[in-house]
């Protein structure tokens, strides 16, 4: 076995994700499969083979990096809009610090 | 007039000869759409007022004699991974139900300037995982061209618009073979194009260094004038590439003998569905007698491919996806504590393959376990791009299937996840490497079910790919 049902709660809880328990065991299983079939990747020598960082090279045609320059983009209202519990210009969460 | 199957040229000449206005045009699309969609799914926004409104502009323009730009009148497709502004966009999840963009992304603000007509948003996958479109939190979509079969995902809603005539080109996202093999499902030509190669500003991250925004068509000639259109250099995003923009549509009728086309033995190993093998090989016979010279090339890792796509898309989609947390956007499940409504909104908020995704990348980027699964997965997508680069001094384009199977019936296989991952062995090499692929049709299964066939090109090689595809269709390839 790859992963155990610990292993799922402990990173469910990483990603802030609430699983039922009827989740986990399907997932766990699930991954299990995933997990033994990735380890396939374990039979290739990858010594001094550089991981692949960067799809396009930092050249000519690849990626360019710009100033960083302030642009308004106006949308704060837009963005407030769509929030589940506006509080303008901020956004309302429930009490993170104790009073 | 409803039965007709419009083309960009036949739209513009339609419209240059007054036959028809782009607000008649729009309303004729908007009745398609209200006619097919309840049994497609393919749509799951419209946004007449939009279309409308640049519909009269056009007519404005024709009525006062302007020029018209190049994709004037162009009914519209977009995937709802793509942001519109003030269009709601929910990447088919719950999570983002009711969200409606504040700012366009810029393929789509690019085609409206060039005259494209948006109609709506287009069913797919949750945040683009899966590959059949039953991962949609609204619904799947069904296949138009076998309706009781899935069109291939996660842009099955992109795809099957097209396949039933509902828009001429639609906007698609592929991150591991999601624009090509809906392509291949439902019988459209479908391109990938370039890592880079067109902006990715304002399309909703999945796994940031695979996602692309790509064209789907009924036709070749289509996909090339769109790409002509949203290809280059965007300030806003920084891996968009400087590379010049060909002529795409120049580049279609160049002739093709002595083109080198790769075949690479590893594609044709096992797995592949018989019927799918026997056409793609028939096509392979078609670009011969087109003049194009068979070489027989080596892809050793192959093999390696799905597994280590299955942990950099996943790692890179635990990543993207810890946004959605129910402050900025989307629906809130109240909690007592911050933490608690966190967790209850993506809980409830995530459907079964996002969150698989999720525990799989989060897992595979935790302590103890990054140096195995992630290290070693970009390790092997060092190998894969090797491969690919390799392949290419020897040939021009490499030829394969799109997909090892042709649309399979909704729920067959929802049950085992690990074998829906399987089944992209084709695309989610190029999807690592950066290349561009599109899938064509090349015939049809006994059941009359299509078969893609893929055709990869080399990084920023768009103009050869597109060539190939066009004069493989051209010479009746999807009849093989």
């Amino acid at each position: 076995m790859k992963i155990s049902r610990e292993d799922v709660l402990k990173v469910a809880a990483l990603a802030n994700l609430e699983l039922s328990d009827a989740e986990v065991e399907t997932y766990r299983g699930q991954l299990d499969d995933i997990l033994t079939y990735i380890d396939k990747l374990n039979q290739i020598d990858t010594s001094g083979i550089e991981p692949m960082t960067h799809v396009v090279a930092a050249s000519a045609e690849g990626s360019t990096l710009r100033d960083d320059v302030v642009v308004r983009s106006h949308v704060i209202g837009e963005v407030l809009r769509g929030a589940p519990d506006p509080a303008p210009p901020y956004f309302r969460v429930p009490r993170v610090i104790e009073k | 007039m409803s039965a007709q199957r419009w083309t960009i040229s036949t739209v513009r000449a339609a419209l240059v000869a007054k036959k028809i206005s782009a607000r008649e045009l729009t309303r004729d699309f908007y009745a398609r759409i209200d006619q097919r969609n309840p049994e497609l799914n393919a749509f799951l926004a419209l946004s007449p007022d939009r279309a409308y409104a640049q519909a009269d502009r056009i007519d404005a323009a024709i009525a006062s004699g302007d020029a018209l730009p190049s994709l004037a009148g162009m009914p519209l497709a977009v995937k709802d991974t793509i942001s519109t502004h003030g269009i709601p966009t929910t990447c088919g999840s719950r999570i983002l139900e009711g969200y409606k963009p504040p700012y366009d992304a810029t393929a789509v603000a690019r085609l409206e300037q060039a005259g494209a007509i948006v109609l709506g948003k287009t069913n797919c996958d949750e945040f683009a995982m899966g590959s059949s479109t039953e991962n949609s939190a609204y619904g799947p979509v069904r296949n138009p061209v076998a309706i009781g079969r899935v069109p291939g995902g996660s842009s099955g809603g992109s795809a099957a618009a097209i396949a039933a005539d509902l828009a001429v080109v639609a906007l698609g996202t592929d991150t591991g073979g999601s624009i090509r093999q809906p392509g291949s499902f439902c019988g459209v030509a479908a391109l990938n194009p370039t890592y880079g190669r067109v902006s990715r500003y304002g399309l909703i991250a999945y796994a940031s260094s695979l996602d692309r925004i790509g064209p789907l068509a009924r036709k070749v000639r289509d996909a090339a004038a769109v790409m002509s259109v949203i290809a280059g250099r965007d300030p806003r995003d920084s891996t968009s590439a400087a590379a010049p923009v060909p002529d795409y549509a120049a580049a279609l009728d160049r002739p093709l003998p002595g083109i080198r086309i790769g075949i690479p033995d590893d594609y044709f190993a096992e797995g592949i569905d018989p019927e799918v093998r026997q056409k793609v090989e028939a096509g392979i016979r078609l670009l011969e007698k087109l003049g194009c010279r068979r070489v027989s090339i080596r892809m050793p890792h192959t093999e390696y491919a799905i597994a280590a796509y299955y942990i950099i898309a996943t790692a890179e989609a635990s990543s993207n996806l810890a946004r959605y947390d129910g402050v900025r956007f989307g629906p809130r499940v109240p909690g007592a504590t911050l933490i608690e409504m966190y967790q209850k909104t993506r809980g409830r908020g995530f459907g079964n393959e996002v969150k698989r995704r999720i525990v799989l990348g989060t897992y595979v980027l935790s302590a103890g376990y990054y140096d195995a699964y992630y290290l070693q997965g970009q390790k092997v997508r060092s190998l894969i791009a090797r491969d690919f680069r390799e392949a290419f001094e020897k040939v021009d384009a490499i030829i394969t299937p799109t997909s090892p199977v042709p649309a399979f019936r909704l729920g067959e296989r929802t049950q085992n996840p690990l074998q829906m991952y399987l089944a992209d062995i084709y695309t989610v090499t190029g999807s690592l490497a950066g290349v561009p692929g599109i899938s064509v049709p090349t015939g049809k299964t006994s059941e009359g079910l299509p078969v893609g066939l893929q055709i990869y090109g080399p990084a920023f090689g768009e103009d050869r790919v597109l060539q190939l595809a066009h004069a493989f269709e051209q010479a009746g390839g999807a009849d093989l």
